[in-house]
């Protein structure tokens, strides 16, 4: 496989918060239009490593590359390759005194310049992919968790990003609203768009995952398609971790 | 009878012009003092150890330091080093800096308020600091400090009578002059009560007001 066809590559990251070395060389390359799924315990690093891929946790040592661009040392080219990156929080974090379309177009409007009529019709056009259309004029606080998530997701693919990065986006949802925040990903997926998910939703993980990255104590222990870790007997500790996830959901 | 002629035909004269000085003092100190108080609220949150450490030491000695005594020294302590400040400007410049030490705190209070969250997500977008700074932290944290901003705003209209301190005839100095002259200390100075009592009903109306208007619905 020849290098350009990576559209991201993280090279031996590694990262330590005090004496707690969270990240212990993580490296992997990500192709156009793949989903790649983290799973693994908690506190074992994966959130840590998709900040570490938008520069929000600088990492100790260690390369990313989008597009061949070096991403890690950019300095102030930073926000220029965080607006290629875009970014999925558990929490949502929409800006609270924003409606649903001032969150999707402030970006839009003071980072790339846009003017506002052309930012509102972007944003709206984001906000009907995620069929949050009807909530534009909303306050966060006024929308449940799986809309505050589409919208928050809608922001983050107004930017048109190559990359998605998803920190666990439905780990503060109900299995409901879960649901339709993994449809609008599932549908992305679909479409095309470059991901990477840290989730604990094993479903949607084999479903629409090309790739399980099995992560624990800071490094990537197994990887695969979902089909080879469930059904190779050399990936142990994986099958093992989504048996854990399939035992409590009989 | 005579106390409504005395009322109308010297009072109100006279605590007019008082009054468009007290409106000129806090014209004034008020945007002003608002301005610096959330630069150095930002600075404190924002601008690095130096920075910090520099506007701690303001906020300190600013909040320390009792206004009249501040006065004093800009109008009678300055002239032998060759800084001669008249009334109006000595007592704009201590109350500036009186309010913006109290301002910068309630601002830095709302500013450590707002959840780191909103910063890293518009960081993630593409955001410099500065931007995600004015755009996304400071609009949420100035609506949070609004009662502590019109809080010291009340303070800031009656604080402002010091000035007479140093010879500003503003409302109060207006009020002392007529009731020396007239030998009328409690008409003058229950009138000059209510005048200060209506303006701050007024601010406290309209800081509730400006409240309801940029309240975040949910």
């Amino acid at each position: 496989m020849s290098e350009s066809e990576f559209i991201l590559k993280v090279e031996d990251i590694h990262k330590s918060f005090g004496s707690s070395e969270v990240l212990k060389g993580v490296s992997f390359n990500v192709k156009k239009g793949e989903t790649i799924c983290f799973i693994g315990p908690s506190g074992t690093g994966k959130s840590t490593l998709l900040r570490c891929i938008n520069q929000l946790t600088i990492p100790d040592s260690g390369r990313v590359l989008l597009n061949g661009e070096e991403v890690t040392h950019a300095g102030s080219k930073i926000n220029h390759f965080r607006q290629k990156i875009g970014m999925v929080f558990q929490n949502f974090y929409l800006f609270d005194h924003l409606t649903a379309v001032r969150n999707v177009e402030i970006a839009l409007i003071k980072v790339k310049g846009m003017n506002a009529k052309d930012a509102r019709e972007k944003a709206m056009t984001e906000l009907r992919q995620v069929g949050m259309a009807d909530w534009a004029d909303h306050y966060p606080a006024e929308l449940s968790g799986g809309q505050a998530q589409r919208v928050s997701i809608a922001r983050a693919l107004a930017m048109d990003p190559d990359v998605m990065l998803f920190d666990e986006p439905t780990s503060a949802l109900d299995p409901e609203l879960t649901r339709e925040v993994l449809e609008v990903m599932k549908k992305l997926a679909q479409q095309g768009m470059t991901m990477l998910v840290v989730t604990h939703e094993m479903g949607f993980a084999c479903s629409v995952a090309n790739q399980i990255l099995f992560m624990e104590h800071g490094i990537i222990k197994e990887q695969g398609s979902p089909q080879v870790l469930l059904n190779d007997p050399k990936f142990e500790r994986c099958k093992a971790f989504i048996g854990q996830f399939r035992e409590y959901s009989q | 009878m005579e106390t409504i002629a005395f009322l109308v035909d010297i009072i109100i004269p006279a605590f007019w012009n008082g009054l468009l000085v007290t409106l000129a003092l806090i014209a004034v100190t008020a945007p002003i003092g608002l301005a610096l108080g959330i630069a150095i609220a930002c600075g404190r949150v924002y601008g690095g150890k130096f920075l910090s450490r520099f506007f701690q030491g303001y906020t300190i000695f600013f909040k320390g330091c009792p206004l009249l005594l501040l006065l004093f020294i800009l109008y009678f302590g300055l002239p032998p080093y060759g800084i001669t400040l008249s009334p109006f400007v000595a007592s704009i410049i201590g109350f500036i800096l009186c309010n913006s030490a109290y301002n910068s705190e309630y601002i830095r209070g709302a500013i450590l308020s707002v959840k780191e969250g909103q910063l890293t997500a518009a960081k993630a977008l593409g955001m410099t600091r500065n931007q995600a700074i004015r755009f996304v932290v400071l609009p949420q944290a100035l609506r949070r400090a609004i009662p502590g901003i019109s809080n010291e705003f009340i303070y800031l209209i009656k604080y402002s009578s010091l000035a007479y301190m140093i010879t500003v005839i503003e409302l109060t100095g207006a009020g002392k002059l007529i009731a020396t002259k007239y030998f009328a200390y409690n008409e003058t100075f229950f009138a000059l009560a209510v005048v200060y009592l209506a303006l701050v009903t007024i601010t406290t109306f309209g800081a509730n007001a400006i409240e309801r208007k940029f309240a975040i619905p949910g």
